[in-house]
């Protein structure tokens, strides 16, 4: 059971403020859903997150530990796991050793039913173990990545538009394993376009905007919240 | 049987040497680094080697240590300025530290110039160069055995080298630390040189500058290509038939490294992963 908190995170990228500071927190046992229009800093925020790129101002803590500034593979070992907008598996290896990277900081390998058990939780019982991750259809290697980082047993996930070409019923069953993420004591970070699923799974909503929060709270009071509304369906024409 | 041995001694030595250097670019290839100083690295383990053996009076034993022990250093020194390199400009820089270790070794007094060092001991034979090529062989195998890799730390170390080979940011997001993987690639790649060198200078007798150049580097390069890039099997399978194949062909007088070329394009055209990628199922 991890918290995730950004206090004042902000990144610039030349003259661009990316992010500019956020201060929110990821709490375990729930799914903290993170929404805005394209551009606004959701994937900088899980880019910075991860190591990938360096928050320019402000702190990121996974409980008390600081983890802005630790290279990529330590902030991973520190059990921050993520999947990514634009598919990234180990394409040649086999479905059951992309399941066992992902495990790779457990540093004990991990046995067959555990493999079987962590396919079958992404919805991925059909597929064999040594089939290749590159062969897969594109909504199974979207649950392949998920497995991935789920067989880290990472305190942190965070999904980078899971649901990105999935139909409304492989939606459903995403958005219900993504629960069952949460429900085992997961602190999730869900980035996504698909309102439908934001709003019925997730516990509280962030709603960025040109890289600021402009809105939290639950699905209930963001989609009654008049600054996503403007930001979202642009203001109304004034007279 | 033995009177074939006998006979085909030194060409059947010339091949498990180029098994082994083959053997030594695999290691570099599974993670994905494109590094050609290979040669360089066999020149540092082969100068390494004479000089103990026709100077000092040493064993093999003793050559074969020191040889893979100054390759690695060797390697390890070329790994920090190339870390953030990938792709064809790992390639053109290490070719570069090749050409700059041919230019040391013809001007260094202690290697004997271009003139090349002579006086080494015939101390290798079949025996010696083919335990050598089996222990690289089982460790590069197991480096790439994945899921079927005999224990968990070979496991562990080969799903790492994979997953850097496959997608380094993907692999760095699962708390695989790619840079640590490419150095000791980099480095065990050289000691794997490294006793590929002194094993040839102590099958020839004599090393020269431009045993340890370009072309050799090129020859390595070809046979894990048409053996299969980073795969142990193939990379002997590929040295194996490009040492032979100009012998067998030898009645082609002038012709016969044509045979190579040849079975380069054939290769290339038809079987684009290699010998090994012929039978792999997947």
């Amino acid at each position: 059971m991890s918290t995730l908190r950004y206090d004042g995170a902000g990144v610039r990228y030349g003259g661009v403020n990316a992010l500019c500071a956020v201060s929110f927190s990821v709490e375990p046992g729930c799914v903290t859903g993170l929404i805005g229009p394209n551009g606004a800093g959701k994937t900088t925020l899980i880019n910075a997150t991860t190591g990938i790129v360096r928050p320019t101002s402000g702190a990121i803590y996974l409980d008390d530990r600081r983890i802005d500034g630790l290279p990529q593979h330590a902030i991973a070992r520190a059990g921050i796991a993520r999947t990514y907008q634009n598919i990234r598996l180990f394409a040649e290896l086999s479905v059951a050793e992309n399941i066992e990277a992902g495990g790779y900081r457990l540093s004990v390998p991990l046995a067959e039913r555990a493999l079987q058990t962590l396919l079958a939780a992404a919805g991925l019982g059909h597929v064999g173990l040594d089939a290749r991750a590159g062969s897969l259809s594109y909504g199974d290697q979207r649950r392949l990545e998920i497995a991935r980082a789920m067989a880290a047993i990472p305190p942190v996930v965070m999904l980078d538009e899971p649901a990105a070409g999935m139909n409304p019923h492989e939606t459903q069953a995403l958005g219900d394993h993504i629960r069952g993420l949460a429900a085992n004591g997961a602190a999730v970070l869900l980035v996504e376009h698909d309102m439908r699923l934001v709003f019925a799974i997730c516990d509280r909503v962030i709603v960025l905007n040109f890289g600021e929060v402009i809105a939290a709270g639950t699905p209930a009071e963001i989609s009654r919240d008049p600054a996503v509304v403007e930001a979202y369906l642009g203001s109304e024409a004034t007279a | 049987m033995i009177a074939f041995f006998a006979a085909h001694s030194k060409l059947i030595e010339q091949i498990g040497i180029n098994c082994i250097l083959a053997l030594s670019l695999s290691i570099c290839l599974q993670a994905g680094q494109l590094a050609l100083a290979q040669a360089a690295f066999m020149g540092v383990g082969g100068y390494a080697g004479a000089i103990l053996a026709a100077r000092y009076h040493q064993s093999l034993g003793v050559c074969l240590i020191a040889g893979a022990i100054s390759a690695a250093i060797t390697a390890a020194l070329i790994a920090f300025p190339v870390q953030r390199l990938r792709g064809v400009f790992l390639a053109i820089a290490t070719i570069g530290v090749g050409e700059i270790a041919r230019v040391v070794e013809v001007n260094l007094n202690v290697t004997g110039g271009a003139e090349g060092f002579s006086g080494i001991p015939d101390d290798a034979n079949i025996v010696s160069i083919m335990l050598v090529l089996l222990v690289c062989f089982l460790a590069v195998y197991a480096l790439r055995g994945g899921r079927r890799s005999p224990n968990a730390l070979t496991r562990r170390w080969s799903l790492a080298i994979n997953a850097t080979r496959e997608d380094e940011a993907a692999a760095r997001g699962v708390g695989i630390d790619t840079g640590a993987v490419r150095f000791w690639t980099l480095v065990a790649g050289g000691a794997v040189a490294g006793l590929a060198g002194v094993l040839y200078g102590h099958s020839n007798f004599f090393i020269a500058p431009q045993d340890f150049g370009f072309g050799r580097m090129e020859a390595i390069l070809v046979y894990c290509v048409i053996g299969g890039a980073g795969d142990a099997v193939g990379a002997v399978a590929g040295a194996l038939l490009l040492t032979l194949l100009p012998e067998i062909f030898r009645f082609l007088h002038d012709y016969r490294d044509v045979t190579n070329g040849v079975i380069l394009l054939a290769v290339v055209i038809f079987a684009p992963r290699g010998i090994s990628g012929l039978w792999a199922k997947r």
